[in-house]
Parts: structure tokens; C-alpha cells; sequence
């Protein structure tokens, strides 16, 4: 096998997540900065469209490294497509892949279901809860909750702020009632 | 000689500021974390030092999508505790950065600017409840967070720009509505 195959292939969880933490001292390092990305929502709203709130009255611009890092992400994002695809559709697990089956969701060979993220589906009631509203909640809820997966579950965890436990179970509470209460329910929408 | 006495001295009073505010402003929310303290610093440098960032992101972003933490699929198995794959990810991702940070701590390690680096304390509310909560919905319908919202756009699903757009709405709404919200 050869290295870009090697590569191309699903990362384990003990390559990728090791490497996710070290992000946290790189962030440090390179320039004191704290790993966080939904705070690149909230500069984008001081950027765009500050409407006197006094929320978005800052100078963003002193934070325009954390966009550059979110840029970063979306190249990176594409040069994973571009490059590095596997070519082989992803593996789940069978309990799910038959629940998803009995919703019409059968194509594993993109990052998100086919079926139900796409363009045309976009004014479809299924589709518009889970593209638009969901959107809406990740960010409304991001920025109420002061921090997201990578703020509080990673960097607050990682610097033992017990607020950041408080808030990483509020995030897998949600989770888990979206995933095993509501979602069927939109799934058959 | 005197030049680097007065550098030296701006430091310092650079890090009493810094120090004082840290101390005085407790509503961390409200300003951004790094607005008025470490970036003072960073303004000496050109605008090309933040593709540092850029770089590292861009890392990041290969990362996520190679792990498929970016996948929906994967956060499906996760709330349906089908697969221990986030779980190791988040869990190691976690006790690499405790170990990081006690090591930062520990030997005083500067950035690479020579600066001392500094953390600041979470202050608890509500909100981080409430927060978390519709924020744990949202993650589990989209099957990302903000970070991956960037990933898979640049994966080729161009209809997440829609979820990201929308994503940017709902922040906007919450500072709109902040003061009404119960913290």
C-alpha cells in the first residue's frame, strides 16, 4: 500500500484525537491565542453587521486570526475532498445504517447524507429544519453557551475550567435527546 | 542600549494592564477574550503572521475530515453511543491538551514571541446551560459545530454555506437578545 493510500484511508481516533488536543498548545505557542471557533461567528457579525449592538461593538479586526484560522479549516476541508478522498463509502454501524435506511438515507459516500442535505431539498420542511434551523441553533446556542466543542469541550476542559464540564454535558444532553427523541421524527418529515 | 530599556519598561506596563483588566472585567462574554489584552501585542506584527493561523487551520481541517468527525454519520453513532470513534477522538483530543496546558504551567513556556502565556478563568452562568442545550440540539441535527460547518463546506457539501449562514443569524439574534436572556 502506498503512503496516499495509506493516508486516503479512516484516521483512528487515537492518530486524530491526539492531534486535535495539540492544537491547543500550537494556538499557545504560535501566539497566545485560545482554541476556540464559534467565536469566528460572532467576529463575522461585528465585521458584517454590527447594528449598534453593543454585543458586536468591538475592534474585530484584533481578531482576525481566528478567521484566518477558520479560512484554514475550509481549505483544508477542500484539499481532504480534492485530494485525500476515500475512495471507499464510510462504514457505520448497522443499527444505524438500517434506521437511516427506513428514512430513505442509503448514500455513505459523502460527509453528510445526500438525501437530505442538498440544495433542492433546502424549502422541503425536512430540509429546512435541519439545514436553516439547525444552523440557527449551533450559533445561537454556541454564543449563549459561550463556546462551542472546540471552546469549552477541548480548550476549557483542557485548562480544568469546571464551567466548561457544566457546559460540554448541556451539549450531550441536547445531543442525545435530538439524535434518539426528536430527529426520527423530522427523519420521517 | 535605551532602546531596549523602553521596550522592556512598555512590557511591563503592557502586562499590568493586562493583569488589571483581567482581574476588573469579569463579563468575558461581553468583550472578546483577546480584544483589549494579548493582541495589543500582536498589532506590532504585519497582517501575514496570522497565516500562521491559517495554517494550522488548514491542518485542522484535513484532520477533521480524514477522522470524519466532520461526518453526520459519525455524531448519529456518537448520541447513539454506536461507536467509541468520538468518544476516543474528544476523549484523548482532552487529556493531550490537560497534559499541554499543565506542562505550559508548569515550565512558565512562553509563545514564540517570548511572551508569558496567560489563562483566564470561565466564569460560571446559566447560560452555559441553556446554551449548551439548544446548541446539543443543533449539533445533532446538522451533525456539525461550528468548526466542521467550515470543513464540509470545503468538502463539497456547498449547501452547509446555507446551515453556516444560519449559523451566523442565530449568533447575531443572541447578541441582539442578550440582555433579555436569562444568564
Amino acid at each position: 500500500m502506498s503512503l496516499i493510500e495509506f493516508i486516503k484511508q479512516l484516521w483512528p481516533w487515537y492518530v486524530a484525537g491526539p492531534l486535535i488536543g495539540l492544537t491547543v498548545p500550537t494556538l499557545l505557542i504560535i501566539g497566545n491565542k485560545t482554541f476556540g471557533i464559534s467565536s469566528s461567528l460572532r467576529h463575522i457579525c461585528a465585521a458584517c453587521l454590527p447594528a449598534k449592538i453593543p454585543f458586536f461593538n468591538y475592534d474585530w479586526k484584533k481578531e482576525v486570526w481566528n478567521l484566518f484560522f477558520v479560512a484554514g479549516i475550509l481549505v483544508g476541508g477542500f484539499i481532504a475532498f480534492l485530494l485525500l478522498q476515500n475512495p471507499d463509502p464510510m462504514i457505520v454501524n448497522p443499527n444505524l445504517s438500517a434506521e437511516l435506511a427506513t428514512y430513505g438515507i442509503t448514500n455513505y459516500n459523502s460527509l453528510v447524507p445526500t438525501e437530505v442535505f442538498n440544495w433542492g431539498s433546502l424549502f422541503t420542511l425536512r430540509g429546512f429544519i435541519m439545514m436553516v434551523a439547525g444552523g440557527f441553533l449551533v450559533g445561537f446556542g454556541t454564543r449563549y453557551a459561550g463556546g462551542c466543542t472546540s471552546g469549552h469541550a477541548i480548550m476549557g476542559l483542557s485548562a480544568l475550567q469546571w464551567p466548561s464540564l457544566v457546559a460540554t454535558i448541556s451539549f450531550m444532553v441536547g445531543g442525545f435527546i435530538m439524535a434518539n427523541l426528536l430527529l426520527p421524527f423530522i427523519l420521517k418529515l | 542600549m535605551e532602546q531596549h530599556k523602553n521596550i522592556a519598561e512598555m512590557e511591563i506596563v503592557v502586562e499590568q494592564k493586562h493583569h488589571e483588566f483581567l482581574t476588573e472585567n469579569t463579563d468575558f462574554e461581553m468583550r472578546s477574550l483577546d480584544a483589549t489584552c494579548f493582541n495589543e501585542s500582536e498589532l506590532k506584527h504585519p497582517w501575514w503572521h496570522n497565516l500562521k493561523y491559517a495554517f494550522v487551520g488548514l491542518l485542522f481541517g484535513i484532520l477533521f475530515v480524514k477522522a470524519e468527525v466532520v461526518s453526520w454519520f459519525r455524531i448519529q453513532e456518537m448520541f447513539r453511543l454506536q461507536s467509541f470513534h468520538m468518544y476516543g477522538i474528544i476523549g484523548s483530543a482532552v487529556a493531550v491538551g490537560i497534559i499541554s496546558v499543565w506542562l505550559i504551567k508548569k515550565f512558565k513556556i512562553k509563545t514564540i514571541y517570548g511572551e508569558p502565556i496567560e489563562f483566564v478563568d470561565k466564569k460560571f452562568n446559566k447560560g452555559q446551560i441553556y446554551g449548551g442545550l439548544l446548541f446539543g440540539l443543533g449539533w445533532a441535527v446538522t451533525g456539525a459545530c461550528p468548526g466542521p460547518l467550515f470543513a464540509q463546506i470545503g468538502s463539497g457539501a456547498t449547501v452547509i454555506a446555507v446551515t453556516l449562514l444560519s449559523a451566523i443569524t442565530g449568533t447575531w439574534v443572541y447578541g441582539k437578545f442578550r440582555e433579555y436572556l436569562p444568564h
